[in-house]
């Protein structure tokens, strides 16, 4: 790969894109304007929460109360654990909720003086956790009713109090949770809209036949074209996290160099998503159409963004694990609500790594093979 | 002379239709080839297949001594290619497209600047080095495609329909241009619907249905023709060709 016919095709590309300041302006308006139209709150229904369970109690019942939630359709227990394993859970999003049935439970609840459990609830998806907690509560309740009826706890003892104690969104706003998700699915179909018409309008315009009559490697131009409109995407970025942090009042806890990263990383394996569909297409129009379709719909739909992956078929499932934005929003809610560190983020950036290498190399092989005709 | 382009038996089919039909052609180092015929004759797959930028269906070509479809980046390095169709950015100027086409060629510094002086003032351009292509007159735009191929002296110099659209002043500028070039030892290899303009180059190759049916100067052609001028030759021979054909 040459440097100096990268930095050409950088150069030319840059002319290209400053000299169109009407799609300029347009690619730079974009995030601010789709993020304010789609920053409304959107519901979901919940089951199978996943939570975990501390027992300290362990008495008979202790463990009838964790029967209830076993048996409850609403939660899934995925394990039992102190606060450390519970804490680490929900920094890695395999638990909702843990649940923590304090030491001398059993004992409270055979007083009547009333007894607590206490809900430690991951906040950063606001409406499911608040659905989460209520779902927890009922099963509280239900078996506060049967315990009683059981004779194990005096008729006039007051219910069993479930003590929800929200971490990461404390205040449960929804839009703490969607615009994180938001900011990436926008990127994401900025980013391959950007490149994707990149290598079709040279074809449309006729400049590629010219440009495929010197010694340039399809790599130099890919990597080229990719630069260029990299910096556009940084633009972008910057333009989404700021609307998002001061128009949404979005809490950032996580570290900003890693944030820029793990943004860099998701732009390049889109960018070269967008160039690999442009160099199949031979028409400015059928690019757009192919970029839209294999950006918007996995972005919005299979990113975890607002439908949750572990409720859709096993099939959509394994095909999420192919969509970028997936690990973007992973990495973005994250950082924003929770500020975990690399030690939690490092799968989801070495998938994004991965992700632009294979792309990379796809779009070089697809665009040698791309003869005039 | 040994020949610096050479193809044995170049086909290329697209599914049914077959564009270039068995080609044998051989050109010397420092001729001017003109190869004329009609509309799908096939001689744009010809060039496309000598520049590299289409593969054979079958046969070989050899340019300045590489193979076009085992060496395309040397064939690359050693030749220039002017498509039928304007193919520089029109919204650069004349002076970006040409050091974009430095870039790429790996022309830089002194030789560069020396080279791209010397065609600017040879073409008469250098009044509109700073304007955008795109505001350029279709003979303008040709000299600035022409220059951007120049631009790493390329050994052999192919050229779809240079001068197609461009108005008769320019076409003659274009011409002086391209004998300058032959002096210096460059070889041309041309396709051109103008005939007088095949009258010019040394031999001429006559392209019917894929396959080259005449090959030989201008003065042999119409010699065996018994034709004044080329066009006579053109007409009969094609003709001759289509109604064999129908038998």
């Amino acid at each position: 790969m040459s440097y100096r016919r990268t930095r050409a095709i950088l150069i030319k590309e840059l002319r290209h894109i400053l000299r169109d300041s009407r799609s300029l302006a347009l690619a730079l308006a974009m995030p601010a304007m789709m993020l304010l139209l789609y920053g409304y709150a959107l519901s979901l229904d919940v089951d199978h929460i996943p939570v975990m369970v501390y027992d300290q109690d362990g008495t008979d019942a202790s463990r009838n109360l964790v029967r209830q939630f076993q048996g409850s359709r609403f939660f899934e227990i995925r394990g039992f654990g102190g606060y450390g394993e519970i804490r680490r859970a929900i920094d890695r999003s395999k638990i909702l909720i843990g649940i923590v049935i304090p030491r001398g439970f059993s004992g409270e609840v055979a007083s009547g003086r009333g007894a607590a459990v206490q809900l430690l609830v991951d906040g950063t998806d606001s409406n499911t956790s608040a659905i989460a907690v209520g779902y927890a509560e009922g099963v509280v309740q239900a078996y506060s009713a049967e315990w009683r009826a059981r004779g194990g706890m005096p008729p006039a003892a007051p219910a069993i109090d479930a003590r929800a104690r929200v971490w990461y969104n404390s205040s449960l706003q929804s839009r703490n949770y969607i615009v994180p998700g938001l900011i990436a699915v926008i990127l994401m179909i900025l980013a391959g809209q950007l490149t994707s018409l990149t290598i079709a309008r040279e074809w449309e315009m006729g400049t590629m036949e010219q440009v495929l009559s010197t010694p340039l490697r399809p790599t130099e131009m890919v990597f080229g074209k990719m630069l260029a409109y990299f910096l556009v995407g940084l633009a972008d970025s910057a333009v989404a996290l700021v609307v998002g942090v001061s128009v949404f009042s979005v809490p950032f806890r996580g570290n900003v160099l890693l944030l820029a990263l793990t943004t860099c990383l998701f732009l390049f394996g889109v960018m070269f998503w967008g160039i690999f569909v442009s160099a199949g297409a031979k028409t400015q129009a059928e690019a757009f159409q192919l970029g839209i379709l294999t950006t918007f719909l996995p972005g919005f739909l299979m990113s975890g963004f607002v439908f949750a992956i572990d409720t859709m078929p096993k099939v959509i499932q394994v095909i999420s694990l192919a969509v970028p934005a997936r690990y973007f929003v992973t990495t973005l809610k994250a950082l924003f609500l929770k500020g975990v560190g690399l030690h939690v983020l490092w799968p989801q950036l070495v998938f994004l790594a991965v992700f632009a290498g294979l792309v990379f190399l796809r779009a070089v092989s697809k665009l040698k093979r791309q003869k005039v005709a | 002379m040994p020949a610096i382009i050479e193809t044995h038996g170049l086909t290329r089919r697209f599914g049914g239709l077959t564009a270039v039909d068995h080609l044998d052609l051989s050109i010397e180092a420092g001729e001017i080839f003109g190869l004329v015929g009609p509309d799908g004759a096939g001689k744009t797959t010809t060039l496309r297949m000598l520049t590299s930028l289409l593969d054979p269906t079958e046969g070989s070509a050899r340019v300045a001594g590489r193979d076009v479809v085992r060496e395309p980046q040397a064939v690359k390095d050693q030749i220039g290619y002017m498509a039928q169709r304007f193919g520089l950015y029109l919204d650069l100027t004349v002076q970006e497209n040409m050091d974009f086409y430095a870039d790429l060629f790996g022309i830089v510094g002194a030789e560069r600047k020396a080279l791209a002086a010397e065609l600017l003032h040879m073409t008469r351009m250098d009044p509109f080095r700073n304007r955008q292509a795109g505001q350029l007159s279709g003979g303008m735009k040709q000299k600035l495609a022409l220059m951007c191929t120049l631009l790493h002296r390329p050994r052999i110099l192919f050229l779809d329909e240079p001068t197609n659209g461009v108005d008769p002043v320019s076409r003659r500028d274009f011409w002086t241009i391209l004998y300058q070039l032959l002096k210096d030892g460059i070889t041309i290899l041309m396709t051109t619907a103008y005939l007088d303009e095949a009258e010019r180059c040394n031999r001429v190759g006559l392209m019917y249905k894929g396959r080259l049916i005449r090959c030989d100067t201008p003065a042999a052609l119409k010699r065996e023709a018994g034709s004044e001028d080329l066009e006579g030759v053109f007409v009969g021979t094609i003709r001759a060709a289509a109604a064999l054909e129908e038998r």
